[in-house]
């Protein structure tokens, strides 16, 4: 089964008055249930890709369909709501609003998705409880170290089951350490939660953790290997 | 999503830059009340002065406002007393009606005889006691203490003049007017009277001069023409506030100036004036009036005429006061978008990877419009909240600060007072007024917010 399927998909930037291709003919397919990871050095495109993956970006050319839903055939708000209740966000700076506590923070998806209170409660517990934060509800992002941080952020992206989870980098501002610490949540949250997660990376530990990673350089795929198979 | 709590924090984000926003909107809210409460003042003070002088209402021959002036005896009431008792036993005018009275307008010629004086004068007659109440009426509560008129108590030929008629009448001495000076006159010479006139003349003064001194001749022109000559004692002489008028004035007794103008004639009146109980009544007074006159006197020429048509300048400077008041308000106005927006574009623009972040994670470009506008409009509502509490503070300091001014037309000072408790209007429109300006302030720079790409906005440093 797919989550994701990317056909004939690119993308230009202009820069100045020159237009820079970022993705050329891009066509491949996450599978559902799986953690994915985009790799490729600084420039490949990754988080290009990923930004048309979770719809905050469009491409130019070619179809992103999650979960059989062409994005590019809803407007702004249906992709705004697309978004709000089926992708989840984690972001390299963590990105947390920084007036709210960590519970409002986690419960800000939920009541994007006008989730009722009592299910918005129960929900936003049970994911600080899952990322090991129970205690820190009331601390604003400020009184949190940047390992708490990125715990938040993962508890906020995972707040509405969305089927798709979206990780630009999500170690990079991490000692290795609480990078580790990071990605084995990710990882043990992903298989109970039975959600497709697709990260940009190029940390070794991350990549070791997939069970696919494909293989991005000047904006095009090179390789995209899957636990039982490679395909050049 | 209940975006105002959020909205709040943001503010509380920077709070130097808040408190700025909010000390230029404290002033603005301020300026814009204490200046409305001041003309609010003014407005009041005049049109209970305007009341207590002449009523709300006045019943008139049709013409009369128009055309009396030249000639006030040739458009009097003959009814007048049962077109009061009418208005006076309506019920539903009684319990509007505070008093009704009747007045009579003249114009003569003022003499002292005994000087060789004399000159042109305008006034009329009143009953004493129905005027003092009249004077009573204060529904502003303004902190004025009233004075019955000097013609309380005095005899039928009492008269009280303006301090300029007593000077030219050169009465001031025996009227004891402070700062009166006498003119320096070169004797007549010549030969303009014959000496046997002269001589009666000046026999007659003589004997006139022997009286106390106060007494004068009115000389007026009764409702046919003729001349009709009364001697007046003067009891009082009163300064009033505009020149003009102090050099004119003259006040009696209704019942003598009807005598004067009308002699053996049957008596009438200029006018019958109405004071009701509260401005707000005037229309309805009117409409009634309208229904008695038309049922109860039929074919007379009588009209109704309000407080604000028989002194036009009320209407003038109400409205001066109403367009500065505008303009104060505009330029406040147009200072809070300003600073409103300034604070709402650098708040955009230091939160643009948050913007990025809330439209990445789902909320729509619609609700970071709100988002802002919302902060604007909180600003703004905090700020005129604040402002209307330091401005009723303020007023409060002014009122009981014991400051007084002398308002034009007036003779003495009255207390300076700004009213800005109790408008509730002038207040909620302020309120409103610069709430709804900062939500508009800020609606630019939200939209701007709104129409960022969120690849861009996320990456912004």
């Amino acid at each position: 089964m797919q989550a994701v399927v990317l056909s004939g998909v690119g993308k230009h930037y202009r820069l100045g008055q020159v237009d820079v291709p970022a993705l050329t003919d891009i066509g491949f397919e996450i599978r559902a249930q799986r953690f994915t990871v985009l790799s490729g050095p600084s420039g490949s495109g990754k988080t290009t890709l990923l930004n048309l993956i979770g719809g905050i970006d469009r491409p130019d050319s070619g179809k992103v369909l999650i979960d059989g839903q062409d994005l590019g055939e809803l407007d702004d708000d249906a992709l705004s709501d697309f978004r709000a209740r089926r992708i989840g966000f984690i972001f390299q700076n963590f990105n947390l609003l920084p007036v709210l506590t960590a519970y409002e923070n986690v419960e800000y998806p939920l009541l994007l998705a006008r989730t009722p209170a009592a299910a918005r409660q129960e929900r936003v517990r049970e994911l600080l409880e899952a990322v090991g934060l129970a205690d820190k509800a009331r601390n604003r992002p400020n009184q949190l170290s940047g390992g708490q941080r990125q715990r938040v952020a993962v508890a906020r992206a995972l707040a509405t089951r969305p089927t798709l989870v979206l990780a630009d980098e999500p170690t990079a501002n991490l000692d290795s350490h609480t990078g580790a610490g990071i990605i084995a949540l990710m990882r043990r949250i992903q298989r109970e939660q039975h959600a497709t997660f697709v990260f940009s990376s190029h940390d070794p530990a991350v990549l070791a953790e997939a069970d696919d990673a494909v293989h991005i350089r000047d904006g095009a795929i090179t390789a995209i290997e899957r636990r039982d198979e490679v395909t050049a | 999503m209940n975006l105002l709590p959020l909205a709040a924090r943001n503010l509380l984000r920077n709070r130097r830059r808040s408190a700025t926003t909010l000390f230029a909107m404290i002033v603005g809210a301020m300026a814009i009340l204490l200046f409305g409460g001041y003309a609010r003042n003014i407005n009041l003070g005049l049109q209970t002065d305007f009341v207590r002088h002449a009523g709300h209402l006045q019943i008139q021959h049709r013409d009369y406002f128009l055309f009396g002036n030249g000639n006030p005896a040739a458009y009097g009431l003959a009814d007048y007393r049962r077109i009061i008792d009418v208005v006076r036993a309506d019920p539903v005018l009684r319990p509007m009606l505070k008093v009704a009275t009747p007045t009579l307008s003249l114009g003569g010629i003022a003499g002292n005889y005994a000087a060789g004086v004399s000159r042109t004068v305008i006034g009329g007659g009143v009953v004493v006691a129905e005027q003092n109440r009249m004077r009573q009426w204060n529904d502003y509560n303004f902190p004025i203490t009233t004075k019955p008129l000097h013609l309380s108590g005095t005899t039928p030929d009492a008269v009280v003049i303006g301090t300029g008629v007593a000077r030219v009448l050169q009465l001031c001495a025996p009227l004891a007017i402070r700062n009166c000076p006498t003119p320096h006159v070169e004797p007549a010479t010549g030969d303009s009277v014959p000496d046997d006139i002269a001589a009666l003349a000046g026999e007659a003064r003589a004997q006139r001069a022997a009286s106390d001194g106060t007494t004068i001749e009115l000389l007026a022109a009764n409702a046919h023409g003729a001349p009709n000559v009364a001697r007046l004692k003067v009891v009082a002489a009163v300064p009033q506030g505009v020149k003009e008028l102090d050099d004119m004035i003259v006040q009696m007794h209704f019942a003598a100036a009807q005598k004067l103008v009308y002699g053996g004639d049957t008596p009438k009146a200029t006018a019958i004036v109405l004071q009701l109980a509260h401005t707000d009544q005037i229309p309805a007074a009117r409409v009634r009036l309208e229904q008695l006159l038309a049922q109860h006197f039929p074919g007379q020429p009588l009209t109704v005429l309000d407080f604000a048509t028989l002194n036009s300048s009320y209407g003038q400077i109400v409205g001066m006061f109403g367009a500065i008041f505008g303009f104060i308000a505009l330029l406040i106005g147009v200072i809070v978008l300003f600073t409103v927006s300034n604070t709402m574009s650098m708040a955009v623009v230091e939160r643009t990877v948050e913007i990025g972040t809330l439209r990445a994670i789902g909320l729509r470009r619609a609700g970071i419009r709100r988002l802002f506008v919302i902060e604007g409009a909180l600003l703004g509502l905090a700020g005129s909240v604040a402002g209307v509490v330091v401005a009723l503070g303020a007023a409060w300091l002014i009122n009981h600060g014991g400051l007084s001014w002398t308002p034009p037309g007036n003779v003495e000072p009255v207390p300076l007072t700004i009213r800005v408790w109790g408008e509730y209007t002038m207040l909620l429109g302020t309120l409103l007024g610069l709430t709804l300006v900062a939500g508009i302030s800020a609606w630019w720079p939200a939209r701007r917010a709104a129409r960022l790409e969120i690849v861009d906005a996320l990456r912004h440093v």
